[in-house]
């Protein structure tokens, strides 16, 4: 733990940074200062701008306003290529590497060892590569093309490369979202050594348990602003909640009393070979179930099976207690099926039509008077949706694209509600929306809920699966492996049933 | 967790099967049982006064624009215009011999070659800068130099007789048996492909071409590159523009026509991916060689006119389909590979 290096010069600080884009500001006011030696937590709830920061400092945004110094001198990164030179390395959650180029190639690529001629040296590239995969205690062929690695072995790989770059600033952009309990225990370990080699790093996640595992200070933002800084031995995770999120968490997730009536949805024995397995559940009338899981584990890809719009090989789906046909999504929805699916602008949405079409796109036959479907009908029906969700728009002929996420959300939830369902899906429903509207959502949700229809909601973020659901079902690497009452569902449980690595024998 | 799971083998065997399972080596054969099929059914299709030099010959040019071709694809891009400029470099080429009596023949490979450079620079330019996709550019500029060329030549021709017997030489001298235009390809050749594999500015274009995005993150400089790409794409039809007159002898308007899709086809027969980040420039040059030698072969076995390019088809849609086969099988396996070693 480093506590005495406040007065020393910082080895990166950002100070009260500005970034808009066009009339959207995506950082108020950013602030971060980090020291050598140290790993420090960066947390805040999507949308708060972490990222806009990381790529301030990573040199893929310029920002408008502020301080940003290294070690002390003002600089100002134009290029990735720059920050680099300058010794500050980023790895992403999504890894970036050449699929098609070697292990090796990648880690070097664009400052390869040369020789006579500039001629790359592989021998020496080689050796290197190796070297450090020896000191990270990993053994990567680094022969072999990144194409088909893992994402903890990429990320290795990323490391790796901030090693070779003897990076003297290493952020690290929520690297464990998509890891094995495993995976995270050998990212930890080099991470801790790296530090101990004197560098600064970076350590983003959502994941508290991380944060207090690794970290020795922490940074906590909200709606593009520094909210504060202080050791982590000062704080406890209801602080962090309570700073990150601004309000207490009952207003966050104001969760309903709903009755709980018959079967609706029964999903049984569900497989698609090499996504998911076995998968088997059902969801009752006004029951809200939570579907967690970390990134990956198959849960968009059990849901999307469900309404059809992915194939499965094995196992069945009944709605309301008659069978559903596979692969037919137009068949699901005349069944009362609807999927919110994950990423709103490319399959909720199309942006380029106003709210009106967009909300009346599933019930387009339903509006059509002999063959042809009349304006005054669509807005009519549309009106109705956007004011009982409370879209804020200026007019219902606005462009979708142009409406913040929170607002494109509850038009996708305003095009399936229009159809009447009895079943509703919602994958990821509130990913990258603001906190207000977030709770607005919730509250939908859960009316919904309370006037009968079965959900199940598909989220990442822990607090809003045991804040909403009746019931959690917790998914990992295709299988299910936890069902949790809302009683019994506490985050160690659930947080343990996505990540544990050891099979239970079977 | 991962852990080694390649078995030491000797560096000598372990190039030796990889020299087996290059594409490379799959054309070399193919190339050897087109010309022996050929040969077979009509000895003078080797073994004729000419037979071994036109071999070799008629290949050399489509073997040089494809080689840029390649470049160009591999950074996930592609150059229509190519045809075009090899045939105003032709004419380029005529007019300066007919214009300037006596010119060095160097004098004019430069021209021809710093005609094509610049015609490769508006291509690169407008792709790179105006982020515009390259097939819809060089769709764009492949009509506008063709029409350029049309415009300069009118009716006109260049006739042999326009051009000094030394310069019309090149196009038929040989030395040491290998014709001297094959000689010329081939040092383009083995500096392009010494250069794709040695240099930094040559494996950042696989790099660029693997991920454009994930390029621009690692700091590489896409622009430049991709620049460079087009400039080297342009040149390499220059020099091929002048190639053609001396081979030819006659240039008219349509000098190239339909190079492009030749030189895109060979790139592809010869293992380039169409979308960037593999392949290499002997690859494309046999898939040259290759595509050239069957439209020879083919009047000798006997397949008939309207067959001919069907068959050109076929090797393309099979040397893609054999590398959508190839990419698949080996993702599977490295999939494998990390499944099994974890």
């Amino acid at each position: 733990m480093q506590s005495d290096t406040t007065s020393a010069t910082p080895a990166l600080e950002l100070s009260r940074v500005v970034k808009s884009f066009g009339a959207v500001v995506a950082l108020r006011s950013g602030s971060l200062r980090l020291h050598d030696g140290s790993i420090h937590a960066l947390i805040g709830e999507n949308g708060a701008g972490k990222s806009t920061l990381v790529k301030i400092i990573a040199g893929l945004y310029r920002r408008d306003g502020g301080e940003f110094r290294l070690r002390g001198e003002e600089v100002d990164f134009h290029s990735t290529a720059q920050s680099k030179a300058n010794g500050i390395a980023v790895i992403y959650q999504e890894p970036t590497l050449f699929p098609d180029l070697s292990v090796v190639e990648n880690i070097f690529m664009g400052r390869q060892p040369t020789g006579r001629l500039g001629r790359i040296d592989r021998a020496a590239m080689r050796a290197e590569a190796t070297e450090i995969f020896e000191r990270l205690g990993v053994s990567i062929d680094p022969d072999r093309p990144t194409d088909g690695l893992s994402i903890a072995d990429q990320q290795i790989i990323e490391i790796a490369k901030a090693i070779s770059l003897d990076a003297s600033v290493l952020v690290m952009d929520e690297p464990t979202a998509a890891l094995s309990g495993v995976e995270v225990d050998r990212l930890f370990s080099v991470a801790r050594s790296l530090r101990d080699e004197g560098r600064a790093l970076v350590f983003i996640s959502h994941r508290f348990d991380e944060v207090f595992d690794l970290c020795d200070t922490v940074t906590v933002m909200r709606d593009g602003a520094h909210v504060d800084t202080m050791p982590i031995a000062e704080t406890t995770v209801d602080d962090m909640v309570r700073m990150m999120v601004g309000r207490d968490v009952t207003e966050m997730f104001p969760k309903l009393p709903a009755e709980i009536g018959e079967e609706v949805l029964a999903v049984d024995g569900l497989t698609q070979p090499g996504v998911f397995h076995d998968v088997s559940f059902t969801v009752h009338a006004g029951e809200i179930v939570g579907l967690a899981g970390l990134v990956g584990a198959g849960r968009s890809e059990v849901a999307r099976a469900v309404f059809g719009v992915d194939p499965y090989r094995e196992g069945t789906v009944h709605v309301g207690g008659a069978p559903l046909p596979k692969g037919r999504p137009r068949a699901a929805m005349a069944r009362g099926l609807a999927l919110v699916p994950e990423d709103r602008r490319r399959q909720g949405l199309v942006l380029d039509l106003p709210v009106t079409r967009n909300i009346t796109l599933a019930v387009r036959d339903r509006l059509a008077r002999f063959g042809l479907i009349w304006g005054s009908r669509e807005n009519e029906s549309a009106r109705v949706w956007a004011s009982r969700l409370e879209v804020k728009t200026a007019a219902l002929d606005t462009e979708s694209g142009t409406l913040s996420g929170g607002n494109q959300q509850k038009v996708v939830l305003g095009k399936w509600l229009a159809t009447d369902p009895k079943v509703l899906i919602v994958d990821e429903p509130t990913r990258g929306i603001d906190v207000g509207t977030k709770a607005e959502v919730h509250r939908l949700l859960s009316q919904l809920a309370q006037q009968g229809i079965a959900i199940l909601m598909i989220s990442s973020e822990l607090p809003e699966v045991l804040g909403m659901a009746d019931r959690v079902l917790v998914m990992r690497e295709g299988r299910l492996t936890g069902e949790f009452k809302r009683e019994q569902a506490t985050p160690e449980a659930v947080m343990l049933a996505a990540t544990a690595d050891e099979e239970p024998a079977r | 967790m991962t852990t080694t799971a390649t078995t030491p083998t000797h560096p000598v065997l372990a190039g030796l099967g990889r020299l087996i399972r290059a594409r490379e080596t799959g054309i070399a054969i193919a190339i050897v049982a087109v010309v022996t099929l050929a040969t077979v059914l009509n000895p003078s299709f080797l073994f004729s006064n000419d037979g071994f030099r036109d071999l070799l010959l008629t290949p050399s040019l489509l073997m040089v624009v494809a080689i840029g071709q390649a470049i160009v694809i591999i950074t996930r891009n592609v150059d229509l215009s190519v045809g075009s400029v090899v045939g105003l470099t032709a004419y380029l080429t005529g007019t300066l011999f007919v214009q300037v009596p006596g010119l060095p023949i160097v004098v004019v490979f430069v021209a021809g070659i710093a005609l094509g450079a610049v015609l490769g620079l508006i291509n690169g330019a407008l792709v790179a800068f105006a982020k515009v996709p390259a097939l819809v550019i060089t769709l764009g500029t492949m009509y506008i130099y063709r029409g350029i060329n049309v415009a300069w030549t009118g009716s006109d021709r260049i006739n042999a007789s326009d051009m000094p017997a030394s310069f019309r030489g090149l196009g038929t001298d040989t030395v040491l048996g290998l014709p001297v235009l094959t000689l010329l390809a081939l040092v383009v050749l083995v500096y392009a492909a010494w250069h794709l594999r040695n240099l930094r500015s040559g494996r950042e274009l696989y790099a660029i071409g693997s991920d454009p995005a994930a390029a621009q993150l690692y700091g590489l400089r896409v622009t430049r590159r991709v620049l460079a790409a087009f400039v080297v794409s342009g040149s390499a039809a220059g020099l091929a523009g002048v190639l053609y007159a001396a081979r030819y002898g006659t240039v008219s308007s349509n000098a190239g026509f339909g190079w492009e899709l030749e030189a895109i086809g060979a790139a592809v027969i010869g293992g380039v991916a169409i979308f960037g980040g593999v392949g290499t420039v002997w690859g494309a040059a046999l898939g040259a060689f290759l595509l050239l030698t069957i439209n020879r072969a083919l009047p000798i076995i006997g397949v008939d006119d309207f067959w001919q390019r069907a068959v050109v088809g076929v090797l393309i849609i099979g040397a893609i389909v054999l590398d959508r086969i190839a990419a698949q099988r080996q993702h599977r396996r490295l999939v494998a590979q990390r499944e099994e070693t974890r």
